[in-house]
């Protein structure tokens, strides 16, 4: 009688040791809200992370994804998707949540290195086979009877990246003279049949629904685009010059914090930096921003001239206001046409 | 069509029916051919190569597309939306048609016109609404941020709860219900304004009161409009796209409805996935037309 007592007491225990063990191996869930193009680059990194996670603290992680128009997805966030990490197209989109939604700090971009950004990429053309319309350079599409494929810049953050290049080409050639480059962008918008609302939407009008002739791309969505579809019905042309495209990330402090979720919040974004996030990136298509990866994939991509948003426009906020805000240049453009 | 018009003129009898009653040869067959081309070419088509792009790798790749946990989640998302939505358009749609068609009341015009309005905004400003009141920036964002809120305990138990509405379920669920408002109580109001009063009075007169009024004369008079509102609205709460997308946050395997989920596959280059899933709404939009059809033949019997 006692005998048994004791050992449905011992049973007890040992279950109760089993359970605040297992209790141990949390469960951690991270909603990582990106941009249009880096579905497949997250899709390996998340399980990437989520093996190098176990490995460390034996903790589970589910990372789930949203993608989307880069401005849309930041509009989300304000609206209330509970996002622990946002990596979006470019910074004013993630100035935008902070400064609406209050979410994180304003100097958010000076938290991780390389201003957060951990990986970089550019715009580049991509042309049909054989290139039957001659394209080299950015003056060679503004040409009549060009047709140009680029998203809508009010919602996607990679269609400001081309905006801007264009208008940073029309810059140099012109000897600095905003008119002449207002009046190139003005003619380049008039070749664009389509704005879709996002990069991904435009990859498909031109790949698949086989429109235009000439489609501004991400350089990582034209490797791409290359990969899925063959290299034998694409060709990626590389302008003399384009602009140098900074897609950073940052942890959302409060809804991380009330999820208690902030170290592996943290931690998510580290990783990227380190060699295996950097490596992942460059298979994807990115060009890495550490400087021992970079040297690594520097022979898979074009050198070509890059300015940055910095010296050309002086920062994300003020190309913003001049350029997309409502009334800025490319309403004034692209209204008139 | 061509049955139509021959069962026509056998019922007309006499053996020399007058030329003008009668179309040409031709025009009777091109416009069946152009009814039935029109048919194929817009609805079998798209159909069909729906379920031959979903099977262009294989059964075995169909099948494979078909298990993918997010997809799966979709389709419980979509059956769990449709599940909530369609009851609680049914109670809502018997209910106001029974108010409209049954007595008179000031404002029913303005209840008819409210009833009308989501098919009159389009489905992606519908969405848009709720974002606005219930999101982080709207009146529900601002009631959970206020310093001195109207009931203190029910904001406190709404934050210990992170009851969230927009980029979650409750917000895909209300778009849904917003969308598909109408329906039943569209297909009910005419029906109801048709059978008239009558049997109801005689009903009240003979003792009964008003719920066995309802449950023993009303509820079987409209039965077959009601099923037939059901259906379709279940149709639209399933295939709803544009609501949906605003207020669901496209997060995978936790608020992507089936629709949602084949435009993210679509875009992502897996077109056999996208189809996969594509074809399993398919397949649920014809279940639910052959329960449909089903529907009419048994009341064509019982009525016949």
């Amino acid at each position: 009688m006692k005998s048994s007592r004791i050992l449905t007491r011992l049973a007890a225990s040992v279950l109760a040791l089993a359970l605040t063990g297992s209790a141990f191996a949390k469960s951690v869930e991270l909603l990582n809200v990106s941009y249009d193009p880096t579905r497949e680059l997250y899709v390996e990194y998340n399980a990437a992370f989520a093996k190098y996670w176990k490995a460390k603290t034996g903790d589970d992680v589910v990372v789930k994804q949203s993608h989307g128009g880069a401005a849309k997805q930041a509009r989300s966030v304000i609206d209330g998707l509970q996002a622990d990490v946002v990596t979006l197209a470019l910074s004013y989109d993630i100035d935008e949540i902070s400064e609406k939604a209050k979410l994180f700090p304003a100097d958010w971009q000076k938290r991780l290195p390389y201003n957060s950004a951990p990986y970089t990429s550019t715009i580049v053309f991509v042309v049909r086979k054989g290139n039957p319309k001659g394209i080299k350079d950015w003056s060679d599409i503004v040409k009549p009877g060009v047709s140009v494929i680029t998203p809508n810049p009010k919602t996607s953050g990679g269609a400001r990246w081309n905006y801007l290049a264009a208008w940073a080409y029309a810059l140099e050639k012109n000897g600095g003279s905003e008119e002449a480059a207002k009046k190139f962008v003005a003619d380049l918008y008039k070749n664009v049949p389509v704005l879709d609302s996002g990069a991904r939407g435009s990859t498909t009008t031109f790949v698949q629904r086989g429109i235009g002739d000439v489609f501004l791309s991400w350089e990582n969505e034209a490797f791409l685009a290359l990969k899925e579809f063959g290299a034998d019905k694409f060709e990626i042309i590389t302008p003399s010059l384009s602009i140098l495209a900074e897609p950073p990330v940052t942890v959302v402090d409060k809804n991380a914090k009330k999820k208690g979720s902030t170290e592996v919040a943290k931690a998510y974004l580290e990783y990227l930096y380190s060699p295996e996030g950097q490596e992942i990136a460059g298979r994807n298509f990115y060009r890495p921003n550490v400087p021992e990866a970079k040297a690594k994939f520097a022979g898979q991509f074009v050198n070509v001239k890059l300015i940055t948003i910095d010296e050309v426009f002086g920062g994300w906020q003020k190309a913003q206001k001049t350029h997309f805000a409502d009334g800025g240049f490319f309403d004034q453009i692209y209204l008139k046409k | 069509m061509a049955s139509a018009v021959s069962s026509l003129s056998r019922s007309s009898g006499s053996a020399v029916r007058p030329l003008a009653t009668r179309d040409a040869t031709w025009v009777r067959y091109t416009l069946t051919a152009v009814a039935l081309g029109f048919l194929a070419l817009f609805l079998l088509l798209p159909l069909v190569a729906v379920f031959a792009e979903a099977l262009r790798r294989g059964l075995g790749a169909y099948i494979t597309a078909l298990k993918d946990p997010d997809g799966l989640h979709a389709l419980k998302l979509t059956l769990i939306t449709a599940a909530l939505a369609v009851p609680a358009n049914l109670v809502f749609g018997v209910a106001a048609a029974w108010c409209i068609a049954k007595f008179t009341f000031p404002g029913k015009s303005v209840l008819i016109t409210l009833i009308d309005l989501p098919f009159a905004v389009s489905p992606v400003i519908s969405g848009l609404i709720y974002v606005l009141i219930f999101g982080a920036q709207g009146w529900y964002g601002q009631y959970l941020n206020a310093e001195a809120p109207w009931f203190p305990a029910l904001q406190a138990w709404l934050i210990e709860q992170d009851f969230k509405i927009i980029f979650a379920v409750p917000g895909i669920v209300l778009a849904t219900v917003f969308v598909t408002f109408p329906f039943v109580a569209r297909e009910l109001i005419p029906l109801m304004q048709q059978q008239g009063n009558d049997e109801e009075y005689a009903a009240i007169t003979l003792g009964a009161n008003g719920w066995q009024t309802f449950w023993n004369v009303t509820l079987p008079n409209i039965k077959w409009g009601l099923f037939y509102g059901v259906i379709l609205c279940n149709a639209r709460a399933m295939g709803e796209f544009g609501a949906v997308s605003v207020v669901s946050g496209h997060i995978r395997g936790e608020t992507n409805t089936l629709p949602l989920h084949v435009e993210i596959l679509y875009n992502e280059y897996q077109f056999v996935g996208a189809f996969a899933a594509a074809s399993v709404l398919a397949l649920l939009a014809l279940v639910t037309l052959v329960l449909k059809s089903l529907v009419e033949w048994a009341h064509a019997r019982r009525t016949a």
